[in-house]
């Protein structure tokens, strides 16, 4: 009873013990936060990146995109495994806005509003046609009128707690959107001896919140077929740049691909003699974590680091508490010399030193956890104050490529953390309390003596 | 007298200590018998090795040549478990300086023998007679209103009368003190004494580390430590 009476006692009554708890504490909020943050960082962003590309994508890197496309996803949408499939246009244009007379460059994404519903999450990210996605390309002041929607960033500001500030009403605003039309042979359409560019206006009729910082902040959503057009995509063979492929739930991701891409191979061997043949040369049959790993490669990658670099605080935990027990049980030599006296063994010495570092590690948890709890709960109100309050903002969308800063960090990584800090705390105090075990007691008796 | 009727035998005790590079030779051929019972007081100058001797007795120490026999067991052939219960159960320390622990209350001083015999277990099952003897011995040492102070809130003799009390607790056949009126004032060290010869007359075998030849009169024998050497032998 007393290896557990004295660990509690000497918790309660030695200061050094605050700096000890304190010193875990500051090791897991700091563990606690940037592992929250960078394992929310990836996986948000790979769960996004899902949604926004759907499962599987037939894409190609050419502008000039590949044809026959709508036979392909015919055939895709008799096969047993997939559930949808969409035509996806991404192109370039020249955005000007007709109100403000600003213009830019950006990403044009011409898609079939109903099956591309079905296909992605794109209708979560409406604000105004969020329950009929169908009519996202309808304004709706006029739905008559041709509509555009826009990334989230294009145009809607942020309140100083992050939080988008949506009109209520759909405001008229216009937009002339320029492209350069390609051939299916990849050259530029000429009228005469001079380049000809497609010109078309379209009216704001919703914006996208995909989450996506890079996606929300560059493109712009048109139809499908106007795109097509205004690109030159109707020229000859009709193309598309890519195909977004959604597979029955339950169906493995793998070999879901692996079929789709064998049924591409025949397809592509069927159509070896079409005349824009060659365009399928340029195509790739990918799921979206490789569509898309020049983004995620890197932070996955960065996550790994993280975890390593969070190896060196925990021996650096370790060699802190096995300062602050080196002292504390230096201090105590009295005491072990007493309770030597009275018949403890060096086990039960022991005992009484590594319950008091795995109370220290405990409570130390418990605060850190707790602190980082608190911490993350605000993180994006706390960095968003920032921003307002003094310009700087620690989070970059532009390269953290999400929308807020992950705060939610699970159940298992707390326990993990907690579980690593009572074990740094017991390999910090180990070499102390075995010292202490081991101490002659009638040297610990006699320093008083002398 | 027979073999049998000595607790504590010591042959031939030798005990030296490196001090730098000089060997200091503290016991040289030390032979002791003490009888149950006896109030045995061990008298000598400082660094005359009385404590020295003590702690060999009490197997806090060894020797380095020689032996110590408790009840004609040499406690140097003791197996750790044995020599740990050797000094839960059957001495009783009482130090100068009390040696008190801070961090718990004087009860729970008191009862720390006893938690280190039972055991976590024993001790949720068994503490109850524990308490009971513990309240009792700090009642019949003056000690029952102060049982949840802790030691700094109590007086040197006071705190002495704690230590006493713990050494007593699971009634062990031997208490050895070391000098324990030697950090009071004279009064406080008659009080503490009287306690000492209640013990003695009550059956209880003390050995007593002193330098007081008043304190080393109320012993039933008085032995004499110079040189490392008792003087005169013990015959």
């Amino acid at each position: 009873m007393y290896d557990i009476i004295l660990p509690l006692k000497l918790f309660k009554t030695s200061r050094l013990t605050i700096l000890a708890v304190a010193a875990v504490a500051v090791c897991v909020f700091v563990v606690i936060v940037v592992m929250t943050v960078m394992n929310g960082l990836v996986t948000d962003f790979i769960d996004m990146n899902h949604e926004f590309f759907s499962d599987c994508i037939i894409s190609t890197d050419s502008l000039v995109g590949f044809g026959h496309y709508d036979e392909f996803e015919n055939i895709l949408r008799s096969s047993d495994f997939v559930e949808s499939v969409t035509p996806v246009i991404n192109t370039f244009g020249l955005v000007k806005s007709n109100s403000s007379g600003k213009n830019a460059a950006l990403s044009l994404m011409g898609i079939e509003l109903e099956s591309h519903a079905k296909t992605t999450d794109f209708a979560k990210s409406l604000y105004y046609r969020k329950d009929k996605p169908s009519l996202a390309f309808s304004p709706s002041y006029n739905p008559q009128l041709p509509g555009c929607v826009l990334g989230i960033d294009l145009l809607v500001e942020r309140d100083q707690w992050g939080k988008y500030l949506q009109s209520a009403y759909l405001p008229r605003w216009s937009y002339g959107i320029t492209c350069f039309p390609l051939t299916p042979k990849g050259t530029l359409v000429k009228t005469g001896t001079s380049v000809s560019a497609n010109t078309g206006t379209f009216y704001y009729s919703d914006n996208s919140n995909s989450g996506l910082a890079r996606v929300d902040s560059a493109y712009v959503y048109l139809p499908f077929e106007k795109l097509q057009s205004l690109a030159g995509m109707d020229i000859g063979a009709k193309r598309t740049s890519a195909i977004f492929i959604k597979f029955k739930k339950g169906a493995d991701l793998n070999k879901s691909v692996e079929k789709t891409a064998a049924l591409w191979k025949d397809f592509v061997a069927r159509n070896s003699n079409s005349e824009v043949s060659g365009l399928f040369k340029n195509v790739n049959v990918q799921d979206f974590r490789s569509y898309r790993r020049e983004t995620i490669a890197p932070m996955e990658k960065e996550q790994t680091m993280m975890a390593l670099l969070f190896l060196l605080v925990g021996v650096i935990t370790v060699f802190i508490i096995f300062v602050i027990f080196y002292m504390i049980i230096g201090g105590k030599n009295r005491d072990i010399g007493i309770l030597k006296s009275v018949g403890v063994s060096q086990l039960g010495i022991m005992r009484v030193f590594l319950r008091y570092a795995v109370l220290t590690g405990l409570v130390g948890a418990a605060i850190g956890i707790a602190a980082a709890l608190v911490f993350l709960d605000n993180i994006n109100g706390l960095e968003n104050w920032l921003y307002v309050k003094f310009g700087f903002q620690m989070w970059n969308r532009e390269i953290y490529a999400i929308g807020a800063i992950p705060d939610r960090p699970g159940i298992a990584l707390p326990i993990e953390v907690a579980a690593s800090a009572v074990i740094a705390c017991l390999l910090g105090a180990l070499l102390p309390t075995i010292k202490a075990a081991r101490q002659n007691c009638v040297d610990t008796l006699r320093v008083n003596q002398i | 007298m027979k073999q049998n009727d000595y607790i504590l035998t010591c042959e031939q005790l030798y005990k030296s200590y490196q001090m730098g590079a000089m060997r200091l030779e503290v016991l040289k051929g030390i032979n002791l018998n003490i009888a149950k019972g006896e109030f045995v007081a061990v008298k000598g100058a400082s660094g005359s090795g009385k404590s020295t001797l003590m702690h060999i007795l009490g197997a806090l120490d060894k020797p380095d040549k020689g032996k110590v026999l408790f009840e004609g067991e040499n406690i140097a052939a003791f197996s750790g478990r044995k020599i740990n219960e050797f000094r839960n159960k059957k001495i009783g320390f009482v130090f100068q300086f009390y040696h008190l622990l801070d961090e718990l209350t004087v009860l729970q001083n008191v009862l720390l023998a006893p938690m280190v015999q039972m055991g976590a277990i024993g001790w949720l099952l068994h503490s109850a007679k524990a308490k009971k003897t513990a309240a009792q011995l700090l009642g019949e040492l003056g000690l029952a209103e102060r049982a949840e102070h802790r030691p700094y809130q109590l007086s040197g003799g006071e705190r002495q009368r704690a230590a006493i009390a713990r050494a007593l607790i699971n009634e062990p056949d031997v208490i050895l003190a070391d000098e324990p009126t030697g950090n009071l004032d004279s009064k406080t060290g008659n009080d503490i004494l009287k306690v000492f010869e209640k013990l003695h007359n009550a059956g209880q075998t003390i050995v007593m580390v002193t330098h007081d030849d008043r304190i080393a009169e109320k012993a039933s024998r008085i032995i004499r430590l110079a040189d490392g050497k008792i003087n005169p032998p013990v015959v």
